[in-house]
């Protein structure tokens, strides 16, 4: 690391113009995401294209496709005949018009799908994402100080756990017990019948009731919330709570944190201005991580709850072999979790000026 | 000390050789100099991990040795629909009977026998694929490394699971697509870890003189460095069987696996979607999965605690812990 040296670096200069290193460092972050999200859209392409079976012959019927003529006709109209490296610019070109395709199963156009469904989805994700990290940080922050003793060895093994579950079975164990038998939690969906949906506004159930005044619908919107989230939950909990543990473990060894330590400074300060201080980097980096696993875990486990988010239209395209819809779902969360990462990679430049200097 | 030492004689043999062909008395012998000394892993198992480990090994071998027998142990045609359909566990059978009126504990039982060794498969394909292309990738860098690691960049820009389901989707629904699709997305944690440890042992002094003494790429690769690699990787691949097995039950319960009547325990569970208050459809074959898996992780978990490559899991990439 030459992170020392380049600190007394002046800032580069380019055209003149002093570069803020955050700006060339952010610059540099979008870039890279941007040439990213082309790959991502190269692989949907690819995919689309190994498609085993005729396109031609199972868009035309079988009759149709025997005549010569015709498979000519119908290669041209759509672009069939041209080579693979223009088809993929066309692909390009409809993608930013927001043109994904046609869902097999619902006979939409995948992207009027999608933005109907992403923010039942973004509300349970979002809701999951917070929880855990809270959890992951306090439970990790833990297992660190209590290394070797008998609390950090309960949360290994309960995190360990936590991330043996299949997802989608814990989903299916908890809405049994809770809505069928105890009869606690309520249905499937996100409202109960004898609401309506709140006008929409952010299309998140719960801030859209609380934006219209109207509380009961926001308690029933959180209490279908509830069971989702908690699944996704227990999931990432296991992922932030192991990852957590080893980050605050490093930084527990260091100097400033002994120094402090020794100055008499109250835990609490230790921990929460030196040690997560300090910790914050990796943190944040499972933190991106856990979105993405996140992200998998809403299309296994919607659709146990009929959640109607991206999970459930997952589930559905999967089970139909709807390719547009699976294709458009790959591409939405792919671009989604680069995004999440994209953001964390920012951040890390915000909170560490060595990253920002030094890359 | 008779018989002639062979100028490749492995560095790690540790015996006090006299000069060497081409080493000048007085003169450090590059190899013996820098070679560090060969010496098994220290164990160091915490006082729970052990257990743990040695119970998730008792509980695996179990699976195993049920993937095995399930033909003989299974009291019913795991495919067989003669029973009374939807009966409770007890009434006649161990778990009950599904919709198809098939029996839930022989299908569990049968279950193991697709999951486990295709899971294992998975788990031995990524790790050679991932280690022979990470380990030309670190050791040659260059061109070779740069498109190695951007073809990971791309495969990790997605959530493990998403692209699974994408490339299995495209491909067609079927155990042997979905074990394909897995392979292709599981692959590159193993090519990250396996560069990042190459590239940190290419430049230790006994790879670099055994390239001095005119050792091949193939050589420095399998006999120096590989040994030292084999810790992390070991690691990452015993806690990778857990998530091989969850990626492909849950592809199988998308629908995206085995093909229905296959007794697969992803696509059971998928079942019980359809009869909520059958609640056993779904339980055990679940239960089945938790089991497994957890007993992979706890072998996993101490045998990371045991070898303690702190860069298993740190650098090892995004799909695993």
């Amino acid at each position: 690391m030459t992170s020392s040296t380049t600190a007394v670096r002046p800032p580069r200069t380019r055209g003149g113009r002093t570069a803020h290193p955050f700006l060339r460092y952010a610059l540099r972050r979008v870039l890279t995401s941007l040439l990213l999200v082309v790959g991502v859209t190269l692989v949907t392409f690819v995919l689309t294209n190994l498609v085993p079976g005729d396109p031609v012959a199972a868009a035309l019927g079988q009759r149709a496709a025997e005549d010569p003529a015709i498979v000519a006709q119908f290669r041209a109209t759509y672009g069939l005949d041209q080579p693979l490296v223009v088809q993929y610019f066309t692909y390009l070109g409809n993608l930013l018009h927001g043109d994904l395709g046609v869902s097999t199963t619902t006979h939409n156009p995948v992207v009027d799908d999608l933005a109907k469904a992403l923010p039942a989805t973004l509300e349970i994700a979002l809701g999951a994402i917070v929880l855990s990290v809270i959890i992951g940080v306090v439970l990790g922050t833990i297992a660190a100080y209590r290394r070797g003793k008998a609390s950090d060895h309960v949360l290994r093994v309960v995190s360990l756990a936590g991330l043996s579950v299949p997802t989608f079975w814990l989903a299916l164990v908890l809405y049994y017990v809770f809505y069928f038998q105890l009869h606690i939690a309520p249905g499937s969906g996100r409202l109960s019948s004898d609401f309506s949906t709140p006008p929409h506004v952010t299309g998140l159930t719960t801030v859209d009731a609380l934006l219209a005044g109207q509380l009961d619908t926001f308690l029933d919107a959180a209490s279908h919330l509830f069971l989702p989230v908690l699944v996704l939950t227990l999931y990432t909990v296991g992922l932030l709570t192991r990852f957590v543990r080893t980050a605050v473990l490093e930084i527990l060894d260091q100097d400033y944190v002994r120094a402090a330590r020794a100055k008499g400074l109250p835990t609490r300060t230790v921990i929460w201005s030196y040690v997560l201080r300090g910790a914050s980097i990796p943190i944040l980096t499972v933190v991106g991580l856990a979105f993405g696993s996140l992200l998998s875990g809403t299309v296994l486990v919607e659709a146990i709850f009929a959640w109607p988010g991206i999970g459930s239209y997952a589930y559905q395209a999967a089970s139909h072999l709807d390719l547009p819809g699976i294709m458009g779902v790959g591409l939405l969360i792919g671009v989604m979790y680069l995004l999440v990462n994209l953001i964390v990679d920012l951040l890390y430049g915000v909170l560490d000026p060595r990253v920002r200097l030094a890359s | 000390m008779s018989e002639p030492r062979l100028p490749f004689a492995d560095p790690r043999d540790g015996a006090p050789a006299g000069p060497r062909d081409g080493v000048r008395p007085g003169m450090l012998d590059p190899i013996e100099a820098a070679a560090p000394r060969w010496r098994r892993p220290r164990l160091r198992l915490g006082r729970w991990s052990a257990p743990l480990g040695i119970l998730g090994a008792a509980v695996a071998v179990l699976w195993i040795l049920i993937a095995l027998f399930a033909p003989v142990i299974a009291p019913h045609d795991p495919l067989a629909q003669d029973l009374p359909i939807l009966q409770p566990p007890g009434e006649g059978t161990l778990m009950g009977t599904d919709a198809l009126g098939r029996d839930v504990f022989s299908r569990v039982l049968w279950g193991a026998q697709v999951t486990i060794p295709l899971a294992l498969l998975l788990v031995v394909l990524s790790v050679l694929i991932g280690a022979i292309v990470g380990s030309v990738a670190g050791f040659f860098g260059r061109a070779v490394d740069e498109v190695a690691m951007r073809v990971t960049d791309l495969v990790m820009a997605f959530p493990t699971v998403i692209l699974a389901m994408v490339i299995a989707a495209a491909l067609g629904a079927s155990l042997v697509n979905a074990v394909l699709a897995a392979l292709i997305v599981s692959w590159p944690s193993y090519a990250r870890l396996t560069r990042g440890l190459v590239l940190g042992l290419r430049s230790s002094n006994y790879v670099v003189s055994g390239q001095l003494l005119g050792f091949s790429a193939f050589r420095s690769l399998g006999r120096d460095i590989a040994p030292n690699i084999v810790g992390p990787v070991l690691v990452l691949a015993s806690l990778d069987i857990g998530t091989a097995i969850l990626l492909l039950s849950g592809l199988s319960f998308l629908g995206l696996g085995a093909k229905p009547p296959t007794a697969e325990w992803g696509s059971m569970v998928s079942d019980a979607i359809k009869n909520f208050d059958a609640w056993w459809i779904g339980v055990f074959p679940g239960l089945a999965i938790l089991t497994v898996v957890i007993a992979f992780n706890f072998v996993g978990d101490a045998l990371r605690d045991a070898l303690d490559p702190k860069s298993a899991t740190i650098k090892g990439g995004g799909t695993t812990l």
